[in-house]
């Protein structure tokens, strides 16, 4: 009789204020039947793996359209292994990424990052599929 | 006129019965859709006849251009006198990257300055702040001082050139470095021109870049407020923005009624401050978006300048003809914008530049085709700015004033817009006002329903975006070239600082900074102990810091 | 997650340990109802007894969040470690739900020794639910010395919250008919301690004297609950507040009221453990779920009454003659 949901941190690190992205995938995630714990802007790594470990949340996904993506998504992954929940808790994300850095940051251990444009079921059904050969 | 009413009272009975006959003709035909609806999901009719505008008294509702109520726009003659400003928004990496963009741009045409800074700046943080990582230069230029701000404008006469400055938390400080730039040339205050946007309400409801809670925020901008109105006529303050809640996904209307709203909200602050509505109003200006749905920007336009003298002659009182008139800057829509099959951009922005020229935008800022992959490079800025050049000189559309006037569809639409927005408005009032609006998160939840309903109608192909869900190109490459912010931007802008930092005297800078508590502390006008600050390079970061003390800092609200 | 009895021992040191991370686990497990939930519970249970669990609840913008990251700020600097549970409804008609407590506790969340859980209601028909229950009892178990639990107070939510926390706090905010509201939700009948949050705005002097004017009307009762006045979002009153859910707590067991709670919530405890363990064998390990879906036909069709079909079933499992036909 388990109720097994999936549980999914969505953040804005750094100092970006574009939310939009954020709020309408958090929106899309609830409506596909997901958890979603929204932490809102102006987060720290620290802060971001701290809710995860302790929302014990099965995804994180970032939202960063300024560019800074190269920063914040290597320091949530070192934190991450440092948590001991790296591989056992997908990083992924999206917003203004070039193809390039998203090769780069899939190479560290992010897994798919989402541009400009994308369907919001896709993400949806990325997140499925990723969570059922996990489990 | 009598017989004029009488005659269209029996034509629209004529009309009446035609256009019903005619309606149930086209009931029977297929339509290739539901539902026909604009891009802030309203649905459109058919046909728009007479009937559409109900008792329609055109002096009333439009007046003639340079007149009340100002829908046909704020100049008698528009765009036969003078053409828009282009002004095209540039800032990346150090103050010489984006120095020697602005030199690129007025050498090619462009005949004002805007400038972006990087959200360290914008959120008050020096370049190299801990919180600064990863940011400095990207999203705008990097300035933390008065140096920066000296090199942003080298070769740039301040008395010949107007300059917008897109910066809100800390407006009053960076004005203070324009203001600190220019005394050190020996350029009277008096004879600078430009914008500041300056408009912390749709930060809160929006863009999300604030520092202070909101009743200390409102004090800084009066005080820019009052400070310009008796030292620097020729500055706009405040630049009362739309923009940026259409961009976080608002409707059409809502960016219309949220915007007055915050124009309201800062005239009765000023007011309150017992400052006279026609001693600041007449430099208050506006700022909106260029969407994509043709007639219903224009719609928007004509609405916002109607409501606005409107309100400002029957609510506030304004006697002064020049502070009725809603002068705005447009841009056209980023959001709008596809990373796929980037150049049609162009065609997008081109559309949208022709909607806000229709609209009678005092200036313009056309985005470039790259804008969803990276900052603009500068081919396709330059292309965006020649978008503007063939608006103006080619397409034939400044020749005459308003051309949509008495559209049935665009005038019944305005209509609409205007008595949409006034619903708006007692919903605010009914809210406490737009501040504790905000608190409650009442804006901030309007728009992300309106932003989800409008990706939901995109991801389930009720709305069509030409490369994204409809004709697709499958592995696609993406070929342009993107503008780099590169390690040693930013090693040479901490450099800097740093150096800086050195080099000034201190005892000037902690003397400064004890005077800007002071007065924050108090209720005296904080500019002129900014300029001195400025003046004694205090930095932009040193100066929010002691500000951040005296005033606290914000947190967004819950929104759902 | 693959679940092993070894894994569960270290799970249990850990939770006892006060350490997050197997809190955090352990959470999940109870809300999943994973294998393994009932021997953490069980193990857990007799730690679980610090009788310092305060509901804090009120309408949504009434500033709920805020007040419990003041008021976590508050316990820290006294070294108070604490444990919070933000308990939000899930959507009926996605499953899903969004969370967002987190966003007004920026003071709190790095903070080591302030543990923060958001919660959706899942299944539990618009209440708190026996899972949110569990958990208040894994943080207790926590030995965090306090434990917070915010709820919107609407619907079923604030009847749960009554039973599950040792005080209720309830906050309201000087808006129009926010009074009204909650007399309506009967939120006045389960508070201990009321918090008029916001106090600087008008009308809170008028919504504080509304309170005690409806509370003096509350007789019979040992317990005069203090109306509060606080500005979350400034810090002040929190000292005030915190004294108070304190006095509460000592009256509690000056008392033996807090005796006669901690008596009648075991028994109803029990009596559901019971009734969800007689249930789940009856209908999905005794496979009458399945009869009874066969039954359905006949009594959509009038050949059968729900009561009969009832008494057949009750019959088969042996669980039951028949059915009471004297009671009602």
């Amino acid at each position: 009789m388990t109720e097994k949901k999936i549980r999914i941190l969505v953040a804005k690190p750094g100092l970006d204020g574009h939310d939009r992205g954020a709020k309408v995938v958090a929106a899309a995630l609830r409506d596909a039947g997901m958890e979603v714990i929204y932490t809102g802007l102006r987060q720290t790594p620290e802060m971001i793996v701290n809710a995860a470990v302790q929302e014990d949340v099965d995804v994180i996904a970032l939202s960063i359209l300024s560019g800074a993506h190269l920063t914040h998504f290597p320091a949530v992954l070192e934190l991450m292994k440092e948590q001991g929940i790296i591989g056992e808790v997908l990083l992924t994300g999206g917003g203004i990424i070039p193809e390039g850095d998203i090769e780069a940051l899939k190479e560290q251990g992010t897994g798919q990052l989402f541009g400009p444009g994308t369907n919001t079921r896709d993400i949806v059904e990325y997140i499925r599929n990723w969570h059922e050969g996990r489990s | 006129m009598e017989n004029g009413q009488e005659d269209h009272g029996m034509g629209s009975e004529d009309i009446r019965h035609n256009e019903e006959r005619w309606r149930e003709e086209v009931r029977e035909l297929d339509e290739l859709k539901a539902r026909f609806m604009t891009t802030s999901s309203e649905e459109i009719d058919p046909l728009y006849t007479p009937d559409s505008l109900g008792d329609f008294e055109y002096l009333d509702e439009l007046g003639f251009p340079g007149e009340y109520p100002y829908t046909r726009g704020v100049y008698k003659n528009m765009y036969r006198g003078r053409l828009w400003t282009m002004r095209m928004f540039a800032g990346f990496g150090t103050a010489e990257d984006t120095n020697e963009r602005f030199l690129y741009l007025l050498e090619h045409g462009q005949t004002g300055l805007s400038t972006a800074f990087d959200l360290p700046t914008l959120y008050g943080y020096d370049s190299d702040a801990p919180d600064s990582a990863g940011e400095v230069g990207r999203c705008g230029v990097a300035v933390s001082s008065l140096e920066d701000m000296e090199i942003l404008f080298n070769g740039i006469d301040l008395d010949q050139v107007s300059t917008s400055m897109t910066i809100n938390g800390p407006a009053a400080i960076l004005l203070a470095f324009y203001a600190a730039m220019a005394e050190k040339q020996d350029i009277p205050l008096e004879k600078l021109s430009g914008t500041t946007q300056n408009d912390i309400l749709k930060e809160y409801i929006a863009q999300k870049e604030f520092i202070f809670p909101p009743e200390p925020s409102m004090r800084l901008i009066t005080d820019t407020v009052e400070f310009c109105a008796r030292r620097m006529p020729r500055w706009h303050p405040i630049s009362i923005s739309g923009y940026h809640i259409r961009e976080a996904g608002s409707t059409a209307v809502q960016e219309l009624a949220f915007t007055l709203a915050d124009g309201f909200a800062y005239v009765e602050d000023a007011l309150a401050r017992g400052l006279d509505v026609d001693d600041f109003a007449p430099r208050l200006s506006f700022f909106f978006n260029a969407h994509n749905d043709f007639f219903e920007e224009i719609a928007k336009y004509r609405a916002a300048r109607r409501i606005y003298a409107r309100r400002m002659k029957e609510k506030y009182g304004a006697k002064n003809e020049r502070s009725l008139l809603m002068r705005f800057h447009t841009q056209t829509a980023g959001c709008s914008l596809t990373a796929q099959q980037p150049e049609n951009n162009i065609v997008r922005v081109t559309i949208q530049a022709l909607a806000g020229v229709l609209g009678g935008t005092q200036s313009l800022h056309t985005n470039s085709m790259d804008e969803t992959l990276a900052l603009p490079s500068d081919t396709a800025a330059k292309i965006a700015l020649r978008t503007q050049q063939v608006i103006a000189h080619e397409s034939g559309v400044v020749n005459t004033i308003d051309p949509l006037a008495g559209s049935y569809f665009v005038e019944s639409m305005t209509n609409r817009m205007e008595a949409e927005a006034e619903v708006y408005f007692d919903r605010i009032e009914k809210l406490g006002g737009v501040i504790p609006a905000i608190e409650k998160g009442f804006f901030q939840q309007e728009i992300a329903r309106a932003a989800y309903r409008y990706q939901t109608e995109i991801d389930g192909d009720d709305r069509v975006i030409v490369g994204v869900n409809r004709y697709v190109e499958e592995d696609e490459k993406i070929e342009i070239p993107i503008l780099e912010i590169t390690r040693e931007m930013h090693d040479r802008q901490i450099a800097r600082l740093q150096a800086l930092r050195e080099r000034r005297d201190e005892t000037a800078v902690s003397a400064s900074l004890a005077e800007v508590r002071r007065v924050c502390t108090g209720t005296e006008n904080v500019m002129p102990s900014l300029i001195e600050a400025a003046t004694n390079h205090c930095t932009l970061g040193e100066i929010v810091d002691v500000m951040r003390e005296v005033f606290g800092t914000y947190r967004e609200p819950a929104m759902f | 997650m693959v679940s092993e009895a070894g894994n569960h021992e270290a799970l249990i040191a850990g939770v006892l340990n006060g350490e997050w991370r197997a809190t955090a686990r352990a959470i999940s497990i109870i809300e999943n109802s994973e294998a393994g939930r009932v021997e953490i519970l069980s193990r857990l249970y007799p730690s679980g007894r610090s009788g310092r669990v305060c509901g804090i609840t009120g309408p949504s913008g009434a500033g709920k969040s805020t007040l419990v990251d003041r008021l976590a700020s508050h316990y820290r600097g006294a070294d108070e470690r604490v444990g919070i549970l933000c308990v939000d409804p899930t959507s009926p008609f996605s499953g899903g739900a969004l969370l967002g407590d987190r966003i007004r506790m920026n003071e709190i969340v790095l903070d080591p020794g302030v543990f923060i859980r958001s919660m959706a209601t899942r299944g539990s028909r618009g209440g708190l639910g026996k899972a949110a229950r569990e958990v208040i009892s894994v943080l207790e178990a926590t030995g965090t010395e306090q434990v917070l639990v915010e709820t919107v107070g609407v619907g079923q939510v604030e009847l749960d919250i009554a039973e599950a926390a040792d005080t209720v706090v309830v906050v309201l905010v000087p808006e129009s008919g926010d009074g009204i509201q909650a007399m309506k939700a009967g939120l006045m009948e389960i508070g201990d301690v009321f918090v008029v949050n916001k106090a600087d705005r008008d009308g809170a002097e008028g919504l504080r004297i509304e309170i005690e004017s409806v509370l003096g009307l509350r007789t019979g009762r040992e317990w005069r609950p203090p109306v509060l006045t606080t500005i979350a979002s400034e810090g002040r009153g929190i000292t005030e507040l915190a004294d108070a859910i304190l006095s509460h707590r000592e009256w509690l067991e000056v008392s033996g009221e807090g005796e006669r709670r901690r008596r009648s919530r075991i028994m109803s405890y029990v009596k559901e453990i019971v009734q969800d363990a007689l249930a789940a064998s009856l209908w999905e390990e005794g496979g009458y779920r399945r009869q009874l879906e066969e039954y359905l036909p006949e009594i959509l069709e009038g050949r059968r009454d729900p009561f009969s079909v009832a008494e057949d079933i009750l019959a088969a499992s042996g669980m039951l003659e028949s059915l009471n036909r004297d009671s009602d």
